[in-house]
């Protein structure tokens, strides 16, 4: 059972609190009702799957609710960092080449 | 059980015609350290609201809401709970109606009546905190989780809230189809509390 | 049978205290504190199972948890037989009673020991070999006679009547083994003030203090100073001490699953005592001391009754004073063997030689061996010994070949070196690696926030192994947080030291010869099987491994994966770090299923949910099924009604008086804010701005892709409050999309979700007279047509209680559904019972509920439904805001699939014979004498005997359907074809009068 950072609890909560949500980064389109096809392809079906670090979404389900934005390694299932919904990417991940 | 000395709820109208039959009532069960019993109805309210709404609610309220997480604050019988960035839960066993005060704050929120949503255990003696160690995985040492703290998790395989209104005591509330599982589940844990 | 092998003034248990036991019906006596192999030994038995493959007499190997041989079964009473416990960890109680396993009709006759004669054909890869021909014989001869020969031991067939408690625990540091490091550590972290766990898997504190008779630490004898710094340890706040406590797991992030046996050694447990507690402790740092485990010598019939290891034979002697034989051999490649042959000797038994692989083994311990003048013959082996059921000689050669001579002995002690136990360091990702110097693999590199002490380190000697410990104490209490403490680091004045040894054969079982040398015992895995699997092309150890089945039993190799590895890599010519080690995993030892699942058994195996009426339906005989983890009332039969009567009964009742129903379970969500209206726009298909206050409407939920998700009645409060209701099995997944798309796309918006669900307690009440039975009962709120027509929301009260009241109905009839606050449910259920019955109401359950709704043709998300139907599929086409210009799935449902021709649409279908009610699931063809396979149309979605209409009724979802209403269709059933015609999706009040009847 993992240990989880929920930014908005601002402490590390056990995993059985939270539930994965998805990839995350992939915002809705405003004018979606008048995307193209090949669009809402992308946007709805197509997932990158990525083997190391991958951007998720989670929800603290079981706590205080919240959805949120994990980095995570895909590898070896450890978090690198957690963020709020909502915020960008983030440029420089903790661990990472000065 | 101190039936007398409980005040009816507000959502007792004086008006009822019915009886009401709360959920367990009056059931209690004990290991040799610990004493889990189920707590009389209380008037709760869910509340949600942005920041700038804060200070009007406590005003409303006659509580200041927490805005730290897992805290809580507590004034003449009314709790209120952090449970999320814009959520509080609001328990009153004073007869008061949080709902009503509510609805007097002009300041933008969202109040849902759930008194009868939850049931309430109070879990205490020495070794509450290891009858609910049993089934919720959080670190509920005093400096973890220390007297006032509060939080929604799970116990086994229920969500609960908890507040730990004393060092030695919790309170545990779970939604009402699921408070025969979790006294249950309690109570089954307060025999091994001794360990 | 009085023979005893106890040795007055040895060992440290209380003489006077005995324990009486039971072996195989024989009573024996021990004495508190013995082990079953403890008390077995002292009563001379070494005999105690037969192997699992060649069912060969085995012994007692071991005198700890890796014991691969002393399986028995201890049975305490007909529900609690437990199979394979290893006798040397089984602590004796007065009245205990083991059986020995693997053996018919009694031990030492054994009809099962002719495998051992016929083993030419039961070598490595038999099994995947033998029983590939002819193909069917596998399920129906091999596999049940190979199921019923293998096994080791029986299981119980009654329910197990112990309980097993769970308890999640936190600490800054935890440290794994209770021997001298790992109490150093403890020691070390305790004093810091952080929180520490100390788990031993043995009775006592103490490692290999137990059987090591020359350390001295702190001026206390070892085992003396392990007893003293334990206690020490237990009496303060800030230390758990769990003895008889295994880590067998070591997770992500410092996660360590700990079983405490709690109750296993006691004669009669307190009921309340749970049998076993498993511990998942989180750790801030984990200090491993898990020591090291002795290796034996692999020979020809090492496994004979009465060859074990040198350190057994010491820890039998020196804890519970117990000597392993009167003539005992040794045979040995390092320096530890000795000391067990000299306590032995000192105790007064006889040593009849050392038998030392190294050609001039030296050293102040074998000068002391020689000096007390025990024979050692260096550079010899020993090839083979005598003795079927115990072993009664032992036979010596020069190691590479020469003249053999023959020494009687009663007992053979073996040591071919220490393996550090890198089990849990393993488990915790971390890689080791070979140490080619000392042939060993050690911990190499660290995946999570933990350190190796001591001997599994590879630290040699007890004041090496404490300064380690203790430095690795220190060190992670100040990393978890711990404040600096004054050092009283333990001082080791006396102590043993020994390493190396070797790996692999030993000379006379080695490349070419085809004598039975163990290397894993209880698979009964020899050299020459791993030979032979390199020889048969195995090259991965993982594939010798599973071919050979070479550590893969429950002791999971933990004596023999080091030779197996050696043996591979001399039969490969590489190196043994080429070869590689195979991956320990979790459990380090077996783990009963009592102790996983804990207290979620019985009530507590999943919550099972009750409404507020459950009381009621149950007092008014109700038969119940499960929703999910709900319990509904089904249908509610008279006296000697079945369902079909029951159900007949109450959907007749309901169309022609009234029925009342209980609906709590739906979903039900509060959305509150000055944007609810907004946010519903964007959830449901349909437009939700213009809806009145007061007023209903019917909402159809989707998912992006277009495809239906949920339904349900919403009710508007007021401007700023919507009361939603979801599907039963939707509510909790609904909430859950609803907050995805509110915090995620949506954050925007001014508007909060609350589950309201358990608030209400919601009564249906359907029928023409549910209005005559409501409102006299009802405050404030005028229920005409005029005043509340139909799809509209009230609140006020009833019974004096507040209520939503809402003019809804889910059976076609005039109806209600009166939602009231929980606690008040069951009461206002029986005040409209009671004026329902002045009417004739019925009380109808779910089963009803379904048939009148698909009299109806109004669909069951989930049942009519399943994650492919668009609204225009189930005819809700109606639903969709055909202006608006946003909700979630107005996309989805524009893609070229979604409105192409021919897809699959909800339709009614009718039997030709009226009385042939369809199979929900049931495919529909076009042509039933087209040829198999055929080309199928669609399925029966929901099919019942329907009495208003006075014939079945089915739904289906057709391909095409509704372009092909009037036409006949066929439904192929095994033995018949059912002939259908495809109409619409109401059959009774089409045109819907009932809804103000």
């Amino acid at each position: 059972m993992l240990l989880i950072h929920c930014p908005y609890c601002e402490e590390e909560r056990p995993e059985i609190e939270f539930r994965n949500a998805g990839e995350a980064h992939i915002a809705r389109p405003s004018d979606i009702a008048s995307i193209s096809d090949a669009d809402f392809e992308k946007f709805f079906f197509i997932r990158d799957n990525t083997k190391g670090l991958v951007y998720e979404r989670w929800r603290h389900v079981h706590g205080c609710a919240r959805f949120f934005n994990a980095v995570r390694d895909s590898v070896s299932d450890k978090f690198v960092m957690t963020y709020k919904a909502g915020e960008p990417k983030p440029k420089k991940l903790p661990g990472a080449g000065k | 059980m101190a039936k007398a000395a409980v005040k009816k709820p507000a959502s007792a109208p004086a008006t009822a015609l019915v009886e009401c039959r709360p959920a367990l009532a009056g059931r209690e069960a004990s290991g040799s350290n610990v004493k889990v019993s189920v707590l009389p109805p209380a008037e709760r309210i869910s509340l949600r609201a942005p920041e700038a709404s804060v200070a009007a609610l406590s005003r409303a309220l006659g509580v200041t809401l927490p805005q730290k997480p897992k805290t809580s604050a507590s004034k003449n019988g009314r709790t209120v709970l952090w449970l999320g960035p814009d959520e509080w839960f609001v328990i009153d066993e004073a007869g008061g109606n949080p709902l009503d005060d509510c609805t007097n704050a002009k300041a933008l929120h969202s109040a849902v009546g759930v008194s009868h949503r939850n049931v309430a255990f109070a879990v205490s003696g020495a070794g509450a905190q290891a009858t609910v160690s049993a089934g919720c995985p959080q670190d509920l040492s005093l400096d973890a989780f220390p007297v006032g703290a509060c939080s929604r998790t799970v116990l086994g395989k229920s969500e609960i809230l908890l507040y730990r209104p004393a060092a030695d005591a919790f309170r545990v509330e779970c939604w009402r189809s699921f408070s025969d599982y979790v006294f249950t589940f309690l109570t089954e844990a307060a025999r091994d509390a001794a360990a | 049978m009085s023979v005893s092998y106890r040795v007055p003034g040895k060992g440290r248990l209380t003489q006077a205290k005995t324990a009486r036991f039971t072996f195989d019906d024989q009573s024996y006596s021990g004495v508190a504190g013995d082990t079953l192999a403890s008390a077995l030994l002292a009563n001379g038995v070494h005999l105690v199972g037969r192997s699992f493959k060649y069912h060969r007499p085995r012994g007692i190997l071991s005198a700890g948890a890796e014991e691969p041989n002393a399986l028995v079964g201890i049975h305490r009473d007909a529900a609690r037989k437990t199979p394979n416990v290893r006798a040397t960890v089984q602590e004796l109680y007065d009245g205990l009673a083991a059986v020995s396993q693997n053996r018919w009709p009694s031990l030492s006759f054994d009809v099962g020991a002719v495998n051992d004669l016929a083993s030419p054909f039961f070598s490595a890869g038999f099994y995947y070999k033998t029983f590939m021909w002819p193909k069917a014989a596998w399920k129906s001869l091999y596999e049940p006679k190979i199921r019923e020969a293998a096994g080791l031991g029986v299981s119980p067939e009654l329910p197990d009547p112990d309980h097993y408690a769970a308890r999640f625990a936190h600490c800054e540091v935890l440290v794994l083994g209770g021997g001298a490091a790992g109490i150093a550590a403890a020691l070390a972290a305790a004093e810091t003030g952080v929180r520490v766990i100390l788990a031993d898997e043995q009775a006592d504190f103490g490692g290999a203090l137990r059987f090591e008779s020359g350390s001295v630490i702190d001026g206390q004898n070892g085992w003396d100073w392990a007893q003293a710094s334990v206690a020490k340890l237990a009496a303060m706040e800030n230390v758990r001490v769990l003895s008889r406590t295994t880590a067998f797991g070591y997770y992500a992030q410092n996660f360590v699953g700990l079983v405490e046996r709690v109750s296993d050694h006691m004669q009669a447990p307190h009921p309340d005592l749970p049998r076993e507690r498993l511990w998942q402790v989180r750790a801030k740092r984990v200090v491993i001391a898990t020591g090291a485990i002795e290796r034996h010598m692999v020979f020809a019939d090492n496994d004979r009754p009465g060859v074990m290891l040198a350190s057994a034979a010491r820890a039998y002697l020196n804890h519970y004073g117990v000597a392993v034989g009167r003539n005992v051999g040794v045979y040995t490649a390092n320096d530890s063997a000795y000391a067990a042959a000299i306590d032995l000797k000192k105790a007064g038994v006889n040593i009849a030689a050392i038998v030392d692989l190294r050609d001039n083994p030296a050293g102040s311990i074998i000068d002391e061996a020689r000096a007390m003048g025990i024979e050692i013959h260096g550079g010899r082996a020993v090839v083979r010994v005598g003795g079927k059921l115990r072993v009664t000689s032992m036979t010596v050669q020069p190691k590479n070949g020469g003249g053999e001579r023959t020494i009687p002995v009663d007992a053979v002690l073996m040591s071919a070196g220490w393996t550090p136990s890198v089990h849990l360091f393993s488990q915790s990702r971390g890689k080791v690696a070979f140490n080619d110097e000392v042939k060993r693999f050690l911990p190499g590199t660290y995946a999570q926030d933990c350190v190796s002490a001591g001997a599994c380190n590879g630290t040699d000697g007890l004041s090496a192994c404490l300064d380690e410990a203790y430095a690795a104490g220190v060190k992670a209490a100040k990393d978890a947080g711990g404040k600096a403490a004054k050092s009283t680091k333990p001082k080791v004045e006396a102590s043993e030291s020994w390493s190396r040894g070797m790996l692999g054969a030993a000379p006379g079982a080695g490349p070419g010869t085809t004598v039975k040398a163990f290397v894993d015992f209880q698979n009964d895995v020899t050299a020459k099987d791993i030979r032979q699997a390199v020889h048969e092309g195995m090259r991965s150890i993982e594939h010798v491994k599973r071919f050979t089945t070479n550590g893969m039993a429950t002791d999971q190799g933990k004596t023999s994966n080091m030779h197996g590895l050696a043996i591979a890599a001399d039969e490969l010519g590489k190196q043994i770090p080429e070869v590689g080690l195979t991956t320990f995993r979790a459990p380090y030892t077996p783990v009963t299923f009592g102790s996983i699942v804990g207290h979620a058994r019985g009530k507590l195996f999943d919550p099972t949910r009750r409404t507020a009426t459950h009381g009621w339906a149950e007092r008014n005989g109700a038969v119940f099924e499960d929703v999910g983890q709900w319990k509904r009332a089904w249908y509610f039969p008279k006296s000697g009604e079945d369902i079909h009567a029951s159900v007949n009964r109450e959907c007749v009742t309901v169309r022609k008086t009234a029925g009342l129903f209980d609906a709590s379970t739906l979903g039900k969500i509060e959305v509150v804010g000055p944007d609810a209206a907004k946010f519903m726009e964007l959830l449901y298909t349909n437009p939700w701005e213009k809806l009145e206050v007061g007023r209903c409407r019917y909402g159809v939920m989707l998912r992006e892709d277009g495809f239906i998700y949920d339904d349900g009645v919403v009710g508007r409060l007021a401007a700023d409050r919507f009361h939603v209701t979801t599907t039963t099995g939707g509510a909790a997944r609904v909430m859950n999309h609803m907050e995805d798309y509110l915090q995620t796309e949506f954050p925007h918006l001014n508007v909060w979700l609350t589950s309201i669900s358990e608030q209400w307690a919601v009564i249906a009440v359907q029928g023409p007279k549910s209005r005559d039975i409501i409102a006299p009962l009802l405050e404030g709120i005028d229920i005409s047509d005029a005043a509340m027509p139909h799809m509209s929301v009230r609140e006020g009260k009833i019974c004096g209680v507040p209520t939503r009241l809402f003019r809804m109905s889910f059976s076609g009839e005039r109806g209600f559904e009166v939602n009231v606050p929980a606690d008040y449910g069951e009461a206002v259920w029986e005040a409209l019972w009671a004026e329902g019955q002045k009417h004739g109401a019925c009380a109808y359950g779910t089963e009803t509920m379904h048939v009148l709704r698909a009299e109806k043709g109004y669909i069951i998300v989930g049942q009519d439904t399943d994650g492919t139907v668009t609204p225009d599929d189930a005819a809700l086409g109606w639903a969709v805001g055909k202006k608006k210009t946003d909700f979630v799935g107005i996309r989805g449902l524009k893609r070229p699939d979604l409105v192409a021709k021919g897809r699959k649409q909800l339709v009614g279908l009718k039997t030709k014979d009226p009385n042939v009610v369809l199979e929900e699931g049931a495919q529909i063809v076009a042509d039933p004498k087209q040829p198999i396979p055929m080309k199928m149309l669609g399925h029966v979605t929901s099919s019942y005997w329907s009495e208003n209409c006075g014939r079945s009724i089915a739904l289906a979802l057709v391909a095409g359907g509704q372009d092909r209403m009037g036409e006949t269709l066929y439904v192929p059933m095994p033995d018949s074809t059912i002939e259908v015609e495809v109409t619409g999706l109401v059959f009774f009040d089409e045109k819907g009068e009932h809804l103000n009847g």
